[in-house]
C-alpha cells in the first residue's frame, strides 16, 4: 500500500497503486483488479482522484503518442500524456492545444475527465470541446469508442465526468494552428469589480485570453489586475531562461497568514500595477503561472488547503461575487491565488461539465478546520441561491445536496457509470 | 541507403529506462534508431511514438530471443550489416522474486541468464565489431545491487555483479582504442519492474531523471556511472561496510 495525496494536501490515505503501461493490456488489468479510479498526476485538489483503502490505476505510464497529422493538426495519443509533452511537441510545428488549464503538468485523460478549462474560454469552451475521439475501457471488459460524431452519448457522460465511465486510455485531439510561442499581452489594473465587469466585457470579442488576479482582501471596493493576451507571429524571438523553483519540505506552519497574506496582495498588486501596459511574453509563463514553482502546494503547511472555485451566472454575478468577498474579508481568511474569470456563452460537451456562462471565481485556503469549512458554508449559501455551482476537479467537501443543485443533469449521468469505479468523491457525493 | 544520423541500437527497448533514452536522443537530433525487444507489439508502439516525436528520425524494430547465443549473433550480424553503430544501450533485465529463486531452481536459472548471461552475450557480439571498427560506444545497465551481495536480492545482486565484471574486462581489453564501455547502475528507479517496490513504501527515483543522467554519461564516455549520482557515495559505504555491522543489517 503506498500513501497517495491529491494536490491540496488535505491528507494522505494508503491505496494500492497498479500501474497502467501498456494501453492493450489495461482491460485485463481492470478486470482483475478491486474496484478503483483512475490517477494521473494527481493535481486535483480535493478527493476525485483518490480512494481511500481501494485500488489507484495510475495511468502517467501510458505516455505515448500514437499518431500527428501535421497537415490537419489532429494529435492520438494515449491519456497519461501531459499537456506539457504535447504543447514542447507541437507547438514548434505550428499547432498548439487549443484549450489548457493554468497547468500543463497534467495528463490528457485527467484534463477530459474534468473537462478543465482555460483562459480562453469566452472563445474557445472546455478541453472536452476539441476531443474527436476517445477509447474507454470499462472494468467488465467491454472496450467503448466514442466521440462528438459517433457514441455521442458515452462521450457527453464521459468528459467532465470524473473518471466514473471506464478508464480512458487514448485521446484524438484537434489542435489549433498557431504561428509560435509567443503572445501579445496586456496588464491593466482594476479598481473595483464594475471595473473588472466592464474590461472583462470589452476584451471578450478582441482578446483570445482573459483572466484577472482580484486582492480578495482590499476592502469594500474589490481591486485587481487584468490581464489579457492575444497570440503573435514573431520569428527568432529569444527564448525565456526556465528558472525552476522547489518548495522542498513542507513548513510546520502555513505561509499563508494573517501576517502574510495582507502584505503580499498589496505588494503584488503595487507590483503588477507597475508592469502596466503591454508586453511581449512566452505561452509557459502566461498560461502556467506557477509550473516553475515545484510543490508550491506544501506552502500550505501539514494540514493542506482548499481551493473553492464557484461559477454564478452573470446577471447576478456582480452582486455574488461581492457578497463572497464581503464573507471572505469577515473572517481575514484569503487567498494569494484569486481569480476571477468570465466564461463566455458556451455550452460544454460533457453532462458535468463545471464551466457556464458567468463568472468563477477560484481562491485558496489554509486548512484551518471548522472556522474554514464555516467560511465554505457561508459561501456555498451564496453560490446555491446565485444558481451556481462549484468545481469538482477543486472541491473535498461540497454537500450532496448543492451537488445535486448544481448539476441537474446527475440523473442522466448515472446510466452511464461504471459501478467497478469509485473514488472518495463518488462515495461522497453520490453514494458509491 | 547511407545517411549520417547517428545510428543508436536498444536491446530491451521496452524496458522504462530504455525508452526514456531513445526519447531523450530523439529530442536532440533525427537518429537512425533500432528497436529490439522480446515483443513486437511492444516495441512498435515504442517506435511509433519516437516516429511521432522526431519524424526525421528512422526507427527500425527488431525481435529477438535474449537468451539464445546463436540469435543474438545473427541479430548482431544483422545490425551491424547495415553499417556502422555510434551508440549501443543494452537494458534489458527483469526483477526476480528473491525467495522464490531461493525455493525454485529454474526461476533462479532463468533470472540469472535474463539478467547476467543475456546481457553479456549482447555485449560480446557487439563489442567485435565496435573494435573492428574502432569506434562506438557500448552501454550497458548493470545496477547498485551488482556491488555487494544482499540477502533480500542476491541472486539478481549476482546476475548484475557478473555485468560489472565483464563491462570491466571490456574496458580493460579496449583501453587502447576509441571504442568506449559505459556501465549504468541505476538505483531503485519507478519502472513497471519496482512497482511491488513502490508498494512496500520504497522511494523511487524518477525515470526521466535517471534516462536524462544515462544519456549524458553515454554521451560523455564516462566508464561507470551510478543514477542517480547519490548512489555513488551510498554504494561506497555499502560496499565498505565491515562485515560484523552490514550482516546485522536487514537489507
Amino acid at each position: 500500500m503506498v500513501e497517495v495525496s491529491s494536490w491540496g494536501m488535505l491528507g494522505s490515505w494508503e491505496h494500492e497503486v497498479l500501474a497502467l503501461s501498456d494501453r492493450h493490456h489495461v482491460v485485463h488489468q481492470l478486470k482483475s483488479s478491486r474496484s478503483g479510479i483512475a490517477h494521473g498526476m494527481g493535481r486535483s485538489y480535493g478527493d476525485v482522484c483518490l480512494n481511500p483503502g481501494g485500488v489507484l490505476w495510475k495511468t502517467t505510464e501510458l505516455d505515448r503518442f500514437i499518431s500527428l497529422d501535421e497537415s490537419t493538426g489532429r494529435l492520438v495519443c494515449e491519456a497519461g500524456v501531459l499537456l506539457r509533452d504535447i504543447q514542447r511537441l507541437v507547438i514548434p510545428r505550428g499547432w498548439i492545444l487549443p484549450v489548457t488549464p493554468g497547468t500543463q503538468l497534467v495528463t490528457v485523460g485527467g484534463a477530459i475527465a474534468n473537462d478543465v478549462h482555460g483562459k480562453n474560454h469566452h472563445m474557445f469552451s472546455t478541453f472536452g470541446d476539441h476531443v474527436r475521439g476517445i477509447i474507454l475501457v470499462r472494468t467488465d471488459g467491454t472496450i467503448i469508442e466514442c466521440g462528438p460524431d459517433f457514441q455521442t452519448e458515452w462521450f457527453s457522460a464521459t468528459v467532465g465526468g470524473l473518471g466514473l465511465t471506464g478508464v480512458i486510455t487514448e485521446a484524438e485531439i484537434q489542435l489549433r494552428k498557431v504561428s509560435g510561442p509567443w503572445l501579445d499581452a496586456e496588464t491593466l489594473p482594476y479598481a473595483n469589480l464594475n471595473e473588472f465587469f466592464q474590461l472583462a466585457n470589452a476584451s471578450e470579442t478582441e482578446w483570445e485570453h482573459t483572466v484577472s488576479w482580484i486582492d480578495c482582501l482590499s476592502g469594500k471596493n474589490a481591486r485587481g489586475i487584468f490581464m489579457r493576451a492575444n497570440p503573435i507571429n514573431l520569428i527568432n524571438h529569444p527564448e525565456p531562461k526556465s528558472h525552476k523553483r522547489t518548495i522542498r519540505f513542507v513548513p510546520p506552519v502555513s505561509l499563508v497568514n494573517h501576517l502574510t497574506l495582507r502584505p503580499f496582495n498589496a505588494a503584488y498588486f503595487n507590483f503588477k500595477k507597475r508592469q502596466a501596459g503591454k508586453r511581449i511574453v512566452h505561452y509557459e509563463p502566461f498560461f502556467y503561472p506557477l509550473d516553475n514553482l515545484l510543490e508550491w502546494n506544501r506552502m500550505y503547511g501539514p494540514h493542506g488547503f482548499y481551493q473553492y472555485q464557484s461559477v454564478v451566472p452573470l446577471k447576478v454575478g456582480n452582486d455574488a461575487v461581492q457578497a463572497m468577498l464581503r464573507e471572505i474579508k469577515k473572517t481575514g481568511e484569503g487567498s494569494f491565488l484569486a481569480v476571477l474569470k468570465t466564461f463566455g456563452d458556451r455550452q460544454s460537451v460533457g453532462m458535468m461539465s463545471f464551466p457556464r456562462q458567468g463568472v468563477t471565481m477560484a481562491l485558496d485556503f489554509p486548512n484551518q478546520g471548522d472556522k474554514t469549512l464555516k467560511l465554505f458554508a457561508s459561501l456555498d449559501a451564496i453560490v446555491r441561491e446565485a444558481g451556481g455551482r462549484i468545481y469538482l476537479a477543486k472541491d473535498a467537501r461540497m454537500s450532496r445536496d448543492l451537488f445535486e443543485t448544481g448539476y441537474p443533469r446527475l440523473n442522466e449521468f448515472l446510466h452511464y457509470r461504471d459501478l467497478g469505479i469509485s473514488s472518495a468523491m463518488s462515495r461522497r457525493l453520490i453514494g458509491s | 541507403m547511407t545517411n549520417n544520423k547517428k545510428r543508436i541500437v536498444i536491446i530491451g527497448a521496452t524496458s522504462a529506462i530504455a525508452e526514456h533514452c531513445a526519447r531523450f536522443w530523439v529530442d536532440d537530433a533525427a537518429v537512425d534508431m533500432t528497436l529490439v525487444g522480446r515483443d513486437i507489439s511492444k516495441i512498435e508502439r515504442v517506435a511509433q511514438d519516437l516516429r511521432v516525436r522526431s519524424p526525421q528520425s528512422v526507427i527500425h524494430v527488431l525481435e529477438s530471443k535474449f537468451t539464445d547465443s546463436i540469435a543474438i549473433r545473427q541479430l548482431v550480424d544483422r545490425v551491424i550489416a547495415g553499417g556502422i553503430v555510434n551508440i549501443v544501450l543494452i537494458a534489458h533485465g527483469t526483477l526476480p522474486d528473491q525467495i522464490e529463486c531461493q525455493t525454485d531452481l529454474s526461476a533462479n536459472q532463468e533470472a540469472l541468464i535474463v539478467n547476467g548471461i543475456s546481457p553479456m552475450l549482447f555485449a560480446e557480439a557487439f563489442v567485435g565489431h565496435m573494435q573492428k571498427a574502432n569506434s562506438g560506444t557500448l552501454a550497458i545497465i548493470g545496477s547498485v545491487a551488482g556491488d555487494r551481495g544482499r540477502r533480500s536480492n542476491y541472486v539478481y545482486g549476482a546476475a548484475k555483479g557478473l555485468v560489472t565484471r565483464y563491462a570491466q574486462g571490456l574496458q580493460h581489453r579496449l583501453a587502447s582504442t576509441d571504442v568506449k564501455i559505459v556501465l549504468i547502475k541505476p538505483g531503485p528507479t519507478d519502472t513497471p519492474m519496482t512497482m511491488h517496490l513502490k508498494q512496500q513504501g520504497s522511494h523511487l527515483a524518477n525515470v526521466e531523471d535517471v534516462s536524462r543522467l544515462i544519456v549524458k554519461a553515454i554521451n560523455q564516455g564516462k566508464s561507470v556511472v551510478y543514477a542517480p549520482t547519490k548512489w555513488t557515495l551510498i554504494m561506497m559505504v555499502v560496499r565498505h561496510l565491515p562485515k560484523f555491522i552490514f550482516d546485522k543489517l536487514d537489507i
